[in-house]
């Protein structure tokens, strides 16, 4: 599997990700925001964490209108896989391949802490080395990762089943107090229509590591690599 | 200020914090008054904060140097070897001032500070740590503060991408009117690629990179070597504002630099600005450095020499570089949307010269303007012993069960889980060991090898004897490092006093230093860098005297690294060390009886020595399952912590010397409380004996409960309520800004 990890200005976890992916045997190219195509033979893009030019304006806002963005939307619709995370799920709603929008953590604070999770699905080419209903410990790391989106829109996302994951507690009851950031639904993560596009807040690629706070994140990538 | 320059009276050299003597000193050394540029450049470079001119005599005193140490105190940070070819690269500052007139940019911008220090000798950063101290937390300003120093660090760290791991946070009513902001960061560099401030070559560019000079911070480092007073508040101004994604691309443009060969010296603009760095870098190579202003990138029209020398404006670099690598240089920082301005050269004549559009506004020796700041030995009295404290002599109505809930759910004891939730301490995925134990551990470069890290200082020791408080600052520094399997390699020293032309304060300063020397001496533990912060007094009150440590270890291996938690059922637990009661300055005095009084817990510096070489020698054999040291709160608080880490309660056995609270709350030091497995125990105790070290076996892990003795027993549910419940209830309580 050949991954772009895409480098815009304050980007932070790109080597975190790229981490993640060689471990699971990926091979990782970073990839410059000016750049106007990604490498030939790209599988999978990937919008890493980090604060793109400084989460100024609104998070993701300016980085969604970077160059490198108009490949990032044709590979998308070419069926090619993009995944973001943190910051990386804020540009994609911001430049329209996720609907809704992340705004403010509902108590105002930036929250870093171990997670759980529920798989939602385990059909899909960013899901498969999990089973579905399978809670995983990650962690998150962010400061506006209340997801929020209208509730047709909601309606439309839970009846096609394009939730990826959802804020949960270590026996998987889901949403109440570990849902911290407010998100609706306890919605952590979700896929495009075709199912190539996954945005998520939580951070998988900080736990591939069992002397670093666990594994539970790295079957993500594994499974993504043998997709391809 | 217009063109015109305003002339020099006794009461603008008063304004600019020059004492007449000094700004006589000042005459003398030029032959004629000062230009209106002139006198505040003097103003930047002999104030307090930049030349240590009251603690100079003293710090030469501590031990700096050791086989492992690459630099010492004098650079933008100290480097000490790790093995393998690569260096850590690490230092602490204080960023006081500014963060009590406003918290969120005064933190932010100290975190920031720090982190190009580090960042300007070579090396990525991949940790930072902090140590705060606010006022009594029932103080009208105190939850306002901490809401806004704790989202200040985070925001910044979080933004630039370290992984924030470690600290502590203290509340004291000394600190009502001054808090404390002490950022420390750490890099990783290769041993023989480590960068310096030293220029070298005649008619070389001196390049300005980063972010734009505006008219903020002006006099910061003024502000900051002066006393509080009800005016304060109208020092706002010079509090500069932070812009941590400038400083990230600044990070990943000055890297990429070095790495391309270009950069013969860099110096980065933190307290005074362009003044200091290009003094520095001029004075340290033995040339002179002439500079035109009208090159200097800035954020608004007009401004004049003085106010561009001035500016503390953030997120700025100096550099020389080779003239041939100029265009490399300049593609580098145009790819990364920053500043890059030939401001000036290297020149021959040793002078310090700033000309505006052609017009000279400053000629000065640049030598001379460090190396002849005034220096005192500022007269000093020993501060007066206080009495020990009987155990026998100290008793209240509370029982251990009562005593340990009111001390683990107290303010200084509680769980710091809301400040450091609000870090990013995961960012890297390095981070062997989170905030809460005894050090942070961090993987170097994938590991196995890797680094602890701490912060510590016990202020309320300080205060009553500065000796023997400076000591224990140091020991428990090294005491933390070990407990996580650590060799302690050396430790950055961050001062923090009150008005040091007062005998008494003066007095602290000298004690605690002497304490220190003596302590890293005895443990071979190098000071390399550091920062000292006087004036912190608000009319005529000054701080708890806190000379916090921040310290690094190394490890082998961080798959052997131990951490505090209980581990499983049916261990024994073992206390090493001697108890003698020690209640003097203790928490449970302080908290429990209201007392503050008595003298602290002398150090054995031997004892300590001995005693964590063999528990360091332990957790390397694999022989411990679970370590922690007994420092605030003593015994019962250090069990109580390893068993809500662990999930896994405690039955310990009654006293076994001594009063109950003597024996449970006792502050003595040199102490570890670790647990082995049943089968080990007697093992554990021989070979500590045979050491001729104290080790008694004093209970057995297990169930739901923290068993005192024939006391009253704690569920640990409860214990955990008190504990996690303190900080978040009071964040939450009435915030009363004080306006």
């Amino acid at each position: 599997m050949k991954s772009a990890v895409i480098l815009f200005p304050g980007s932070n976890r790109e080597r975190d990700v790229a981490n993640a992916l060689r471990r699971a045997g990926g091979a990782v190219e970073i990839v410059w925001h000016g750049e106007s195509e990604l490498p030939t033979g790209t599988d999978l893009v990937v919008l890493p964490g980090g604060f793109s030019y400084g989460d100024y304006l609104r998070c993701g806002a300016i980085a969604a209108r970077s160059p490198v963005m108009d490949a990032v939307r044709a590979h998308a619709e070419r069926g090619g896989k993009v995944l973001g995370i943190c910051n990386g799920f804020q540009i994609l709603v911001e430049s329209g391949l996720l609907p809704g929008i992340l705004t403010r953590n509902r108590d105002l604070r930036f929250i870093c802490r171990e997670q759980h999770l529920k798989v939602e699905r385990a059909d899909t080419a960013f899901t498969k080395g999990y089973a579905a209903g399978q809670v995983i410990e990650v962690c998150v790391a962010h400061g506006e990762g209340n997801y929020f989106a209208d509730p047709e829109t909601v309606a439309r996302l839970e009846g096609d089943g394009r939730v990826a994951f959802r804020y949960c507690d270590a026996d998987g009851s889901v949403g109440g107090l570990s849902n911290r950031n407010g998100s609706i639904n306890d919605i952590a993560g979700i896929y495009s229509e075709n199912l190539n596009v996954l945005g998520m807040m939580p951070h998988p690629e900080n736990l591939v590591d069992a002397a670093v706070g666990g594994t539970d994140g790295a079957a993500l990538f594994s499974g993504l690599a043998k997709a391809a | 200020m217009t063109s015109t320059e305003p002339a020099i009276t006794p009461e603008l050299v008063a304004s600019h914090g020059l004492k007449p003597d000094e700004y006589e000193r000042v005459l003398k050394l030029i032959g004629r008054e000062p230009s209106f540029t002139e006198l505040g450049i003097f103003s930047a470079m002999w104030n307090e904060h930049c030349s240590y001119k009251s603690s100079k005599l003293w710090l030469k005193t501590l031990p700096v140097t050791g086989p492992k140490v690459i630099q010492g105190p004098g650079e933008n940070a100290g480097v000490v070897d790790i093995g393998d070819g690569d260096a850590v690269v690490f230092k602490m500052e204080s960023h006081n001032h500014p963060s009590f007139i406003e918290p969120y940019q005064g933190a932010a911008t100290g975190v920031g500070g720090i982190l190009r220090d580090v960042f300007t000798m070579g090396a990525r950063p991949v940790a930072a740590l902090n140590a705060l101290r606010f006022g009594d937390p029932e103080h009208p300003r105190t939850r306002h503060l901490v809401s806004g120093v704790v989202s200040g660090v985070g925001g910044y760290g979080n933004s630039f991408g370290v992984p924030t791991v470690g600290g502590l946070v203290g509340f004291h009513t000394r600190y009502d009117g001054n808090i404390l902001v002490n950022a420390m960061a750490v890099g990783l560099a290769k041993a023989d690629a480590i960068f310096y401030a030293k220029a070298t070559g005649v008619g070389l560019p001196v390049v300005y990179l980063g972010s734009k000079t505006g008219r903020d911070g002006i006099h910061g480092a003024t502000m900051a070597s002066a006393e509080f007073d009800e005016g304060s508040e109208e020092k706002r101004p010079t509090v500069q504002v932070g812009d941590p994604f400038a400083e990230k691309l600044l990070l990943e443009a000055c890297l990429e630099l070095m790495a391309s060969g270009a950069v013969v010296a860099i110096q980065d603009m933190g307290a005074a600005g362009l003044t200091c760095s290009a003094v520095e870098m001029g004075a340290k190579g033995d040339l002179g450095i002439r500079l035109d202003l009208e090159n200097v990138p800035t954020r608004e029209e007009g401004m004049t020499a003085y106010e561009m020398m001035l500016s503390e404006s953030q997120e700025r670099m100096l550099m020389v570089l080779h003239p041939e690598k100029e265009a490399v240089a300049r593609a580098i920082f145009v790819k990364w949307g920053l500043d890059f301005a030939v401001v000036g050269h290297t020149t021959d004549d040793l002078r310090f010269k700033v000309y505006l559009n052609g017009e000279l506004k400053a000629d000065l020796p640049i030598k001379e303007l460090g190396d002849e700041a005034p220096e005192y030995d500022r007269p000093w009295v020993e501060t007066p012993k206080a009495q020990a404290v009987a155990a026998a002599n100290v008793q209240t109505q509370a029982d251990s069960r009562e005593a340990l809930l009111t001390l683990i759910g107290s303010a200084e004891l509680s769980s710091r889980r809301w400040v450091w939730e609000q870090y990013d301490h995961i960012i890297l995925g390095e981070t062997v060991q989170k905030p809460g134990g005894d050090s942070a551990v961090i993987r170097v470069d994938g590991g196995p090898k890797g680094l602890a890290l701490t912060a510590d200082v016990t202020p309320r020791y300080c205060e009553a004897d500065p000796f023997e408080g400076g000591k224990q600052a140091v020991a428990e520094a090294w005491r933390n490092l070990t407990a996580v399997g650590a060799t302690p390699l050396a430790v950055t020293d961050n001062l923090n006093f009150g008005n040091p032309e007062k005998p008494e304060i003066m007095g602290q300063l000298v004690g605690c230093i002497k304490g220190i020397g003596e302590a890293c001496r005895a443990l071979d533990f190098p000071v390399v860098s550091g920062n000292v912060s006087l004036y912190n007094e608000t009319q005529g009150r000054a701080i708890l005297p806190t000379p916090t440590i921040g310290a690094v270890g190394v490890l082998a291996d961080v798959a052997k690294s131990a951490t505090i938690a209980f581990k499983r059922e049916g261990e024994a637990i073992i206390l090493i060390g001697d108890t003698k009661g020690w209640l003097g300055r203790s928490c449970w005095l302080w908290l429990v009886a209201g007392r503050e009084e008595g003298a602290p817990p002398p150090v054995d510096l031997a004892s300590e020595k001995r005693n964590g070489d063999f528990v360091r020698s332990m957790i390397a054999a694999g022989v411990t399952t679970a370590v922690h040291d007994v420092s605030d709160g003593g015994l019962l608080v250090a069990v109580a912590e390893m068993a809500l880490a662990g999930r896994i309660g405690a039955r310990l056995d009654p006293p076994h010397s001594g009063t109950a609270h003597g024996w449970f709350f006792g502050e003595d030091q040199a102490r570890y409380v670790v647990s082995v497995p049943e089968s080990q125990a007697g093992t554990v105790v021989d070979a500590a004996s045979d050491a001729g070290i104290i080790a008694l076996r004093i209970g057995v892990t297990g169930g739901e409960r923290l068993i005192p003795g024939d006391e009253a027993p704690i569920l640990l549910s409860e214990l955990r309520e008190a504990h996690e419940g303190w900080f978040p209830r009071y964040m939450a309580g009435p915030a009363v800004d004080a306006a």
